[in-house]
């Protein structure tokens, strides 16, 4: 059908992309995994974060160099909205956890399109168009560097989890959450430091989109139901699913584009999202549902 | 016969305003209005009363607007037939959907995903197939005679959408004191002790969806009918989900009036975000989200629910026969 | 006499690694209180689970009133009179007494009127009638296993499998709800029950069942029971029948 020519690209790019999914898609199956709910205002975070780094660009800062500034402020966002906003409001019910955060969605969004318009923003970083040669194929320098990136982010997330007291804590309210309060753990503090977490991973995200993306208020929206469907398929709270999941999400992303044509690639994800959904909704790595 | 009693008294009230009132304005703030509340009692059905919390409503509202609208432009249906085939539509879809999810379990968060998902296929797929109109919608062809569906006072629209309100009230009431409410009552407060009482939750909740969508699907019905025209953005964007829920978490979840007490309130502060700021898009959805986190936060059973919880603290017992357990 | 009305058929259930249950077997005449009892963790309520359809077993079978119903769901099973109370209550919290109790009389009363009339009667038997309106999260541990209990009569069961209603009760409250246990059983209602009050099961049960570790290790009438040394040990742990020198079991 399609000659390897085009094909390999768009698997390659495909993987590219994927590996950004999958971290916003890590951030999200991360607070899954420690407060069992889907936090809907995932992906207006991500829009605000997209504009943050916009402006820091607009300021002199690089996007990559953002990076460092964006995601402990990021997290110190998402820390305080669970701290002060969410776990207050919800009143320890998941059901309402899901309301509050759809609130904060619509807010940030809204309030996002209030402020800029509906206009559509982007960047022009030097090395945009650079790409590298790898013989058979030209792959863009921001997504290479994009890749990397994101493994070494989980890399970090997992030195986290495994060697500090943090992320030792983390994982016994994830586990087994009256058993980490009985023991002493502060189980308030440990949600909040996950949602900061989840949310940096959002901020770091946006700031390695930036160079090739266009920022505007629907912007997030778009790829916070892709990570949904990778949280899905690889499994609510499992970080090897997220990656993996990504992966494969972009590389079937890109592949129905080629097919299919821009929207309708959007359909065939949501429609393997509702059939994970029903035929396995414990995804391919996750833990009973 | 008592227990109506109160619907038959608010809908007299209702049906007297456009007797009294004469504003184009405030019949149409209250068309609107009326109109939300339609969207909102579908909702209520299966959120409030079964606990099914859907982000996806949309996914009814567009399609009954949809259906009735393409059933007239293009093959020339009748608007009235439209009507009741968008609202059977609505019905199916719901239908679909429940049999889909709850026959595979889905509950809580997954559920929610779910329906905002259906929601989002149907837009995108609205939004480039050629029988919506793709990109540029549908019209319907102004026509102003009843059998079309269409009529030159407005006030005649306002009683139509009471009439379908009421009958959504009238539906919430005798679902209230219906065994099947009784079921669905149950499956939202624990399933699983539901389950062990005989109640069949997974087809339970699918009736409930099947009800919800058909009243919700009315509702984007008579939008078509009373602005002639629908995208797939109005149809099935996140505006309709979102206020779909709102009116009844504001008005009170699980009440008959819930729904027509939220939507005045919600359309209320739309109306008044927009006074203050002109005609920039956001700044009435941000107060509905702002809205949304402080009923959760402070008035979670809405204001119906406060209400009541005001009043047991007024009529409060001095001495507890029994300690909380 | 007839087939007894549940015979539980060497079931077994895995989790993951985990046996919970290990081809265990259990038979309830009809019209008798059996009882069934072991130390924490032994695998009773998992058992419990299965036989009325919230977890399917790995293997072996359950059969009620003549018929197969291995596996089959929870309201389904309900429908077919096997009725059962959950060993950490579970009541609808947001209804009161009343709603609660109806939900369970509708599945034979599809008539509102009619439903409300067994919600009386039932509420009657166990004595919640004077606190029919009170939202049941109001309500003393003692009063929401009557709820428990309540709710379960309404739905006019054959088979009533009772997990631990007895736990968390003081002794004057355990001595009130006795009675009504037995009322029920003179009903002709069969009756399983898990227990710890060993007090109680030693004057209700006319047959007890021994699970430990998942497996079933004795049987019989309770004071052949009581005094059988390997019940002992699972209590009391390896050695402790010889610690007690064959005294009776408590």
């Amino acid at each position: 059908m399609l000659s390897p020519a085009i094909l390999i690209p768009a698997i390659l790019n495909g993987l590219l992309t994927g590996a950004v999914y999958a971290l916003v898609a890590l951030g999200l199956t991360l607070v899954y995994g420690v407060l069992h709910i889907i936090n809907f205002a995932h992906g207006a975070l991500l829009t605000a974060a997209m504009f943050a780094a916009y402006f820091a660009y607009r300021f002199g800062i690089d996007p990559y160099v953002a990076i460092f500034l964006l995601a402990p402020a990021f997290f110190a966002l998402g820390y305080a909205l669970q701290r002060f906003v969410i776990g207050p409001a919800s009143h320890g019910d998941d059901r309402n956890m899901l309301l509050v955060t759809l609130g904060i969605a619509v807010i940030i969004e809204n309030a996002l399109l209030y402020a800029f318009r509906a206009d559509t923003r982007t960047i022009d970083v030097p090395y945009a168009f650079q790409s590298v040669d790898f013989g058979f194929t030209y792959l863009a320098v921001p997504r290479l560097i994009g890749f990397a990136a994101v493994f070494a982010v989980a890399l970090v997330l997992w030195l986290i989890m495994s060697f500090t007291d943090t992320g030792k804590a983390i994982r016994a309210v994830a586990k087994e959450k009256l058993g980490a309060e009985l023991a002493g753990i502060d189980v308030a503090h440990v949600y909040a430091v996950t949602f900061g977490l989840g949310t940096a991973c959002v901020a770091i995200a946006a700031c390695l989109l930036i160079p090739t993306y266009y920022v505007n208020p629907s912007a997030g929206n778009a790829f916070v139901l892709v990570a949904f469907t990778i949280v899905v398929l690889g499994g609510m709270g499992s970080v090897p699913g997220a990656l993996i999941g990504g992966l494969v999400i972009g590389v079937v992303e890109s592949l129905s584009s080629l097919f299919l044509g821009d929207s309708l690639g959007q359909v065939g994800i949501f429609l393997i999202f509702i059939a994970v959904l029903l035929v396995r909704p414990s995804g391919l790595f996750g833990a009973r549902a | 016969m008592k227990a109506f009693a109160p619907i038959v008294v608010v809908v007299a009230l209702f049906a007297a305003v456009p007797l009294i009132v004469h504003s184009n304005v405030v019949l149409n703030f209250l068309v609107v209005a009326l109109m939300i509340a339609l969207a909102g009692q579908g909702w209520n059905i299966l959120g409030g009363y079964g606990g099914q919390y859907s982000f996806g409503h949309a996914a009814f509202f567009g399609t009954g607007a949809y259906v009735t609208a393409i059933l007239q432009v293009r093959y020339g249906v009748n608007a009235w037939a439209g009507f009741a085939i968008g609202i059977a539509a609505g019905a199916a879809v719901g239908a679909v959907i429940g049999a889909l999810t709850f026959r595979s379990g889905l509950r809580g968060s997954y559920f929610a995903l779910v329906t905002l998902a259906f929601a989002e296929v149907l837009r995108i797929l609205a939004s480039v197939a050629p029988i919506t109109g793709a990109g540029v919608g549908t019209l319907i062809k102004l026509d102003l005679r009843a059998q079309a569906f269409q009529f030159q006072s407005r006030a005649v629209f306002y009683w139509v959408i009471l009439a379908l309100v009421a009958l959504s009230l009238i539906t919430a009431k005798l679902i209230e004191r219906s065994r099947f409410g009784a079921w669905l009552i149950a499956v939202r407060e624990n399933e699983d002790a539901a389950q062990a009482l005989g109640v069949d939750a997974a087809t339970v909740k699918s009736v409930a969806m099947v009800i919800s969508g058909a009243i919700t699907a009315a509702a984007g019905c008579f939008y078509a009918q009373y602005f002639l025209f629908v995208d797939s953005g109005i149809a099935y964007g996140t505006w309709i989900s979102i206020e779909a829920l709102l009116t009844p978490i504001i008005g009170g979840v699980g009440t008959v009036f819930g729904p027509l007490i939220g939507a005045l309130v919600v359309k209320a502060l739309g109306e008044g975000a927009q006074m203050f700021t002109g005609d920039a898009p956001g700044l009435d959805l941000v107060v509905y989200g702002a809205v949304l986190v402080l009923v959760i936060w402070f008035a979670p059973r809405g204001l119906i629910g406060g209400l009541a919880q005001a009043r047991q603290w007024l009529t409060r017992r001095p001495a507890a026969e029994g300690s909380h357990g | 006499m007839a087939e007894p009305l549940l015979i539980v058929e060497r079931v077994s259930r895995r989790f993951g690694g985990l046996l919970a249950v290990n081809a265990a077997s259990l038979i309830a005449p009809e019209g008798r209180i059996t009882a069934l009892i072991g130390p924490n963790g032994a695998g009773k309520t998992t058992l419990f689970s299965i036989i009325s359809g919230f977890l399917k077993p790995s293997d072996g079978s359950v059969r009620y009133a003549g018929e197969d119903v291995t596996g089959e769901r929870p309201h389904r099973l309900a429908r077919r009179g096997i009725a059962r109370t959950f060993q950490i209550v579970q009541p609808f919290a947001g209804l009161t007494v009343r709603q609660n109790i109806l939900v369970g009389a509708h599945l034979r009363h599809r008539a509102r009127a009619d439903a409300l009339a067994v919600v009386q009667r039932v509420a009657g038997e166990v004595g919640l009638a004077d606190r029919l309106d009170r939202p049941a999260d109001t309500l003393t541990v003692a009063g929401r296993k009557r709820l428990e209990l309540a709710r379960a009569l309404a739905t006019e069961p054959r088979l009533l499998l009772l997990d631990e209603v007895l736990a968390g009760l003081n002794p004057s409250e355990i001595r009130d709800i006795v009675p009504v246990i037995r009322g029920l059983s003179a009903r002709g209602i069969t009756i399983v029950m898990i227990e710890h009050v060993m007090q109680a099961v030693m004057s209700l049960a006319e047959h007890i069942f021994v699970l430990a570790e998942g497996r079933m290790i004795a049987e019989g009438a309770p004071a052949q029971v009581a005094s059988d040394p390997a019940v002992v040990e699972a209590y009391l742990g390896h050695g402790g029948a010889a610690k007690l020198g064959g005294a009776h079991g408590r």
